[in-house]
């Protein structure tokens, strides 16, 4: 799951904290070819490294969150599903399109034991994979392909545990022709149908009815540094201000940050993350987001499958900011 | 009158006479069609419902005269009418969200993207909702999903068919995620209206992209549209600028959409509320015997037919 064989990718906030780290190893490994004892000094250089670490953290900016978020090394919905289950087995085709997406993956496995159906959008680690994956940017197929396996759980009574992680759905003429509008809208209305329990969870970026497309259920979480927004801030920023360079300015606008969703009832929990993101600690990531789902899990399964319909259809029906004006 | 007189007359009549003139042309005696340039008497391209009668271009209608040519004269009852827009995000770009509604809503006489209401069609009660392009693009806030799903389960209670006239680019960018939300929130109103077997038929006139379709426009149980009309998820520009292509010239049109198996019929303008009428009619439970399926005997209209 780690990658440390590579070289590291660096955001640009992150300099500070890493040119410091690069020095503490210097002047340890200075002590040790001179066999000077440093340790105190170390140990003080050491605390103002995670100093450091905690202040760039607790007081990311929305566009650098976005960057946390869409980080290369961020764990992936494969990631995660071979951290937490046992007994994983990858499902493939939407038995219609003719063709399996590489965007969307899913399957059966165990979670502590109990079988369950786990699905989400898969980005790549690198170009190559992400060509393939198409940058976890899926076509029709991949919904239908989702949808035909939440069908399946539903009538084997698997809870359904779903990882959304993609800029948007894709835009092209395959997926026009083939009807990206209506897979994703017939996701929406069936999902509320669905009588198992349902988890969605934002693990990176989550963009426009792409995300939404395999987001309806009883809970809705993310993950501390991910992020969830109406349509991809250069998408935003390109209808809006007529610039896609206003980026950062729309991600500020748009609030679409954890803990300015939480804020607005649209999301049931935030998911802590190891300091320095997920990416720097994948398997501490891995753990908080097993017991979180575990969690929720023992309460979703002590109600009957109409009460579960029921929370989830109103949570989404009480979502919505207006005034209701006395006649 | 001294000429110095005429001439001080004159000036001072100049603008009434020019505000006259300009008020001769925006009373619209005469209507360019934005497709053909041809001019037409407005009363005729209002009696043949803003389609154009030279080219059969279909001209943007406002939710108004919209509810005017679909609901029958005095049986429309609008609901939700004391829902107004706000601000969560404090959203700013160029101007301040809340500027921008105030504006629209000075401008259009709306209060937001959609009308909602009961009323009847030839004869059969109907839940209608119809959105309107020109409150910034018909696109889906708050309030649009509230009055949507709030018609939707009123529908569903008083077991009605559901019409919703689409209009709309999408999602509505100023109010974040909340509107994203609102296509799963309307979505989920439509699958308890379809578990009731009720009929929902969206009717997708220009333009119906972005989050409408990609929900409860893509969800009818029929699903008409106008002709000519921009159908599709992603903006024809976006497509464009993604695959740096040359895109069929009918890509995301209603006619691709019939084509691709994703419409069921484009029925032009003056045939929508027959068409309407029509398959409300036939998705009534059926009654057995009823009127004209009693045996006429056909011996009758013969012998009123023989000659004296």
């Amino acid at each position: 799951m780690t990658t440390s064989d590579r070289r590291p990718v660096l955001l640009d906030f992150e300099k500070p904290l890493v040119e410091l780290e690069a020095r503490i190893t210097q002047i340890r490994e200075l002590a040790e070819e001179n066999d000077v004892d440093v340790s105190e000094q170390i140990w003080k250089l050491e605390e103002r490294a995670a100093q450091l670490r905690q202040e760039i953290f607790h007081s990311l900016t929305p566009a650098q969150q976005l960057q946390v978020a869409r980080h290369p090394r961020r764990p992936s919905t494969l990631d995660y599903i071979q951290a937490i289950s046992d007994d994983w087995l990858e499902l493939h085709g939407d038995r219609t399109t003719g063709m399996d997406d590489p965007a969307i993956v899913g399957g059966v496995a165990r979670l502590a034991g109990r079988p369950v159906m786990m699905l989400g959008q898969q980005k790549g680690r690198d170009t190559k994979d992400n060509i393939t994956r198409n940058f976890g940017m899926a076509h029709p197929g991949g919904y239908r392909k989702a949808m035909r396996l939440m069908e399946h759980a539903n009538r084997f009574g698997m809870p359904i545990l779903t990882f959304i992680d993609t800029p948007a759905a894709y835009p092209g003429v395959e997926a026009e022709r083939l009807g990206q509008g209506e897979a994703i809208a017939y996701n929406l209305r069936e999902m509320f149908r669905l009588e198992v329990p349902i988890i969605c969870t934002v693990i990176g970026e989550g963009g426009s009815g792409g995300a939404l497309g395999i987001g309806v259920g009883d809970r809705l979480m993310m993950f501390e540094h991910s992020v969830y927004c109406v349509a991809p801030p250069e998408a935003c920023a390109a209808i809006i201000w007529r610039d896609a360079s206003k980026a950062p300015q729309a991600a500020e606008a748009l609030k679409l940050t954890a803990t300015d969703l939480k804020h607005l009832d649209i999301i049931d929990q935030v998911i802590p993350e190891p300091l320095g993101g997920a990416h720097a600690h994948p398997v501490k990531a891995a753990e908080s987001l097993k017991q979180v789902l575990l969690e929720n899990l023992s309460e979703l399964l002590q109600m009957t499958h109409q009460q579960r319909r029921e929370l989830r259809y109103q949570k989404f029906r009480n979502i919505g900011v207006f005034m209701e004006m006395s006649a | 009158m001294s000429l110095f007189d005429w001439f001080a007359n004159r000036r001072k009549s100049g603008p009434i006479s020019k505000e006259r003139q300009e008020r001769e042309i925006a009373d619209g005696l005469w209507s360019k069609c934005p497709s053909c340039s041809v001019m037409a008497y407005t009363k005729d391209l209002q009696a043949n419902q803003m389609v154009c009668l030279e080219c059969g271009h279909h001209i943007r209608i406002y939710s108004n005269e919209r509810v005017q040519q679909l609901v029958d004269a005095g049986t429309w009852k609008p609901l939700d009418e004391n829902l107004r827009p706000m601000d969560p995000l404090k959203f700013r770009d160029r101007k301040s969200y809340a500027d921008r509604l105030r504006e629209m809503q000075d401008k259009t006489g709306l209060v937001d993207a959609v009308l909602t209401g009961i009323g009847q069609l030839e004869g059969l009660p109907i839940a209608l909702g119809v959105m309107d392009f020109r409150f910034m693009g018909g696109s889906m806030g708050s309030v649009v999903g509230e009055k949507l799903t709030r018609l939707i389960e009123r529908a569903t209670r008083e077991r009605l068919p559901v019409i919703i006239v689409c209009a709309s680019g999408g999602a509505r960018m100023q109010e974040g995620l909340l509107s994203l939300m609102q296509m799963a929130k309307i979505s989920g109103a439509l699958e308890r209206h379809r578990e009731a077997k009720l009929l929902y038929v969206p009717v997708l006139t220009h333009p119906t992209t972005g989050g409408v379709i990609a929900s409860f426009a893509m969800l009818g149980d029929i699903i008409l549209a106008e002709p000519q009309a921009t159908v599709g998820f992603a903006g024809r520009r976006v497509v464009e600028q993604t695959l740096r292509e040359k895109l069929p010239d009918d890509f995301q049109t209603s006619e691709y959409m019939l084509k691709h198996g994703f419409v069921d019929a484009v029925i032009p303008r003056p045939q929508l509320k027959k068409t309407l009428a029509q398959l409300i009619q036939l998705h009534q439970p059926y009654n057995h015997a009823p009127s004209h399926f009693v045996h006429v005997p056909d011996a009758l209209p013969l012998q009123t037919m023989s000659p004296d």
